[in-house]
């Protein structure tokens, strides 16, 4: 077996493990840690389908950030959309079309072009955010050697991916049938080239950088992502006075006789 | 006015963002509480010896007790979005004073102990260590937020500093590092029933007085009634009501809506207090003794409803807090709102047709009115969101005629706060309250300009006693600051009770 295959084949169950789990852990956090008093950002909808709404309005338009500045909103929504698009176009090297019910191949294959061009738009939002972390001082005065660092890591990938796409071109089939391999377990496909894993720099960089980027996940902001819909700010039901509402620990604490 | 040690910001020709200027409010320092009202909030009297280690553990509790915290120290990503939003770092520049520079104090110890990231690369994810100097800043600047959450609006993730000054404040107590200004005024609620500690004998005197003065002006005997037991509603104002101007007027008028409402109404010697400090202190416990009170005052003064007075971070325990803390309150008329503001109460007066008004009473004053940053942005009125702006407003409206509204991305859940709430209305920091009173004091110029606007009007005793003390630094007469209830009352047509 070639030692690039195994060397990539191990890192994305590694990176994998790492991103689910870390994740998860988070998440579990997050869920178990109580939110003992009522805090919602008001005005706040009152009932929880008005919530669900406020939610999507935020995780979809990034309302709150449209209200605060059009520049940063712009930048982002460009980033995010596009980032998107991008990954559903990834799809197709993560699937095989018998796998599928109709139409999610023929969706797949319909936003291929879309994505292969968005891939420009993510580019540009990630710089447009990189220009403001630069160039705007209060912005510069906030950013860590990370913040700069995340950017960079999106833009090699997406430019590599772009590279890829429009440059060097790679052995695309070849990567399909390493990455179904590895998904599948079918480790004993990797003694035949047609498995193993293409060796374009562009690819190798490009993997890299996405397996990188799996493992940081759960222990850097990337953490935003779950972290929004467990806003108390954003995710409390306006309803105080109607309802009572009480941590567990408060109770504990105050509402049961001390012996 | 005492001599300013310090420059008044000057109004901005247009509202640029302002470029920072590091370190510049570091020195702006608070009085820390003694060791005798740190002792009777439960708290050590002084710092501790080994306060580095209590403080890591107070934050590793905090965040088991608090997802707030955890998931705002989790989520920012720096998009800056916050960055020119703070009344504060819009009058000093000092980039602490932006709401992620002040976040990010604590953001950086909770790193480098809690997370792994900031265990092992500190200088690549801007992890630090908690030595004195952070400390210190954590006391200065924590006590440069006012809790107003107009950064929070701005937050894609609804970041809120409020919560992460809070539970920065509750670490200080915890060391023995606590706020002078806050913790002795808890510790008088808890001695004497109010932030002033105003007697119950002193506030029966003013009362008094108060009566005769409205017999005098008006020839009615409109009642003020202290601790009277089977009351109908139980009435809770800001202690400043009973004694400051202009906020003693809104207690008049308070007085004159019960009366033309006949309903039966009572204060309480015992709960003199609508103001919670526990909050500021971020501290549950002593939020909870502090709104115990008002429970036990309405058990034994045996009233059906409570309602609350003209008072900003009070509305917000009051509305969002009570029931959670001193609930459940199925002693209370389940009919109506529990607990009730003013406001809402008047307003449905209004509706009612309950109340005769004069709107010509007022018709010497031209009105604006600033929304209190806690009314606005944590609390609502009536039952629909966003009443909390509507409500006040149609009250105003149907007792003047004259009324204009400050620019738009200064009101509503926009507004500014009016830089001294929050723990903050203490004359040693004077400078940060006037410098950070410059984004309403534009937006109040602008309406001057605009309409001739000659009094501002607020549902706040801390947004009143605050601006009353600032306005004169830009130019304006304390003189302009006003209670909505004050209005009211100068509108309100009396009828001689012949009710009983």
């Amino acid at each position: 077996m070639e030692s690039w295959t195994t060397f990539y084949a191990v890192s994305f169950y590694v990176a994998t493990l790492i991103l689910t789990m870390g994740v998860g852990y988070k998440i579990v956090q997050y869920a178990k840690t109580p939110a003992p008093l009522k805090i919602p950002t008001t005005p706040a909808p009152l009932t929880t389908g008005g919530v669900v709404i406020r939610m999507l309005l935020e995780v979809i338009l990034f309302k709150s950030l449209f209200r605060s500045n059009k520049w940063i909103w712009l930048f982002a929504m460009l980033f995010h959309g596009a980032l998107w698009v991008v990954l559903l176009r990834h799809l197709r090297y993560f699937i095989a079309p018998e796998w599928v019910i109709f139409p999610i191949w023929e969706l797949v294959e319909l936003i291929q072009p879309f994505g292969k061009y968005g891939s420009f738009i993510m580019l540009f939002g990630l710089l447009g955010l990189l220009a403001r972390r630069l160039f705007v001082e209060r912005m510069r005065y906030i950013s860590s050697a990370s913040d700069y660092l995340m950017l960079i890591l999106l833009l090699v990938i997406g430019v590599s991916g772009v590279l890829m796409s429009f440059v060097t071109r790679t052995d695309i089939v070849q990567f399909k049938a390493f990455m179904l391999s590895v998904m599948c377990f079918q480790w004993q496909n990797f003694e035949l080239p047609a498995y193993q894993m293409p060796t374009d720099s562009m690819l190798l960089v490009h993997l890299a950088a996405v397996i990188l980027l799996m493992i940081v996940f759960p222990f850097s902001k990337l953490l935003h992502a779950p972290g929004v819909f467990f806003s108390p700010g954003r995710n409390q039901v306006d309803n105080p006075r109607e309802k009572r509402h009480v941590a567990p620990w408060a109770i504990k604490q105050f509402e049961t006789p001390q012996a | 006015m005492a001599k300013a040690k310090f420059e008044t910001p000057a109004f901005r020709p247009y509202p640029v963002v302002p470029v920072i200027k590091q370190g510049v409010m570091k020195d702006s320092r608070s009085f820390v509480s003694k060791p005798g009202m740190q002792e009777s909030l439960g708290y050590p009297g002084e710092l501790v010896d080994n306060w580095q280690e209590v403080a890591i553990n107070k934050l590793g509790e905090l965040l088991t007790k608090y997802r707030s915290l955890r998931v705002y120290l989790d989520t920012c990503v720096k998009c800056g979005s916050c960055t020119d939003k703070c009344h504060y770092f819009i009058g000093t520049n000092d980039p602490k004073n932006m709401p992620v520079g002040r976040q990010d104090l604590l953001r950086q110890v909770y790193r480098r102990y809690f997370t792994l990231a900031g265990k092992l690369f500190p200088k690549l994810v801007g992890a630090k260590d908690l030595t004195r100097d952070m400390l210190d800043d954590w006391y200065n600047y924590f006590h440069q937020c006012s809790q107003c959450r107009r950064c929070s609006v701005y937050c894609p993730y609804g970041i809120d500093t409020a919560e992460i000054s809070m539970a920065a404040r509750e670490i200080l107590d915890a060391v023995g590092y606590g706020q002078k200004y806050c913790n002795e005024i808890i510790e008088k609620v808890f001695k004497i029933g109010n932030n002033l500690g105003l007697p119950g004998p002193a506030i029966r005197n003013t009362l008094e007085g108060l009566e005769e003065d409205i017999k005098d002006e008006t020839g009615v005997d409109v009642r003020l009634p202290l601790d009277e037991e089977g009351a109908e509603i139980l009435f809770v104002p800001p202690s400043a009501d009973f004694f400051v101007e202009p906020h003693v007027d809104g207690l008049i008028g308070y007085g004159k809506v019960f009366h033309q409402a006949g309903i039966s109404w009572t204060m309480s010697s015992h709960a003199s207090e609508a103001g919670n400090f526990g909050m500021f202190i971020g501290s549950y416990e002593n939020m909870r003794r502090v709104s115990m009170r008002i429970r036990e005052a309405a058990l034994d003064l045996k009233v059906k409803r409570i309602v609350f007075g003209e008072c900003g971070h009070a509305w917000r325990v009051a509305y969002a807090f009570l029931n959670t803390l001193a609930g459940p309150f199925d002693f209370l008329d389940q009919r109506y709102p529990i607990p009730q503001h003013i406001c809402e109460f008047t307003y449905d007066l209004i509706q009612k047709g309950a109340l005769k008004l004069d709107k010509s009473a007022n018709d010497h004053r031209r009105i604006t009115y600033h929304d209190s940053c806690n009314v606005a942005r944590a609390t609502r009125m009536g039952n629909k969101p966003g009443g909390q702006f509507v409500i006040p407003r149609e009250v105003i409206k149907a007792c003047c005629n004259h009324f204009y509204e400050m620019p738009y991305d200064t009101i509503y859940d926009e507004t500014y706060c009016c830089a001294g709430g929050g723990g903050l209305l203490t004359d040693e920091l004077m400078e940060v309250r006037v410098k950070g009173a410059l984004p309403r004091m534009e937006a109040l110029k602008q309406v001057t300009d605009d309409h001739q606007v000659t009094h501002m009007a607020t549902i706040c005793a801390i947004c009143k006693s605050q601006f009353t003390k600032v306005v004169p630094y830009y130019g304006f007469d304390m003189d302009q600051i006003i209670s909505v209830h004050q209005l009211v009352g100068d509108a309100i047509i009396l009828e001689p009770n012949d009710r009983g």
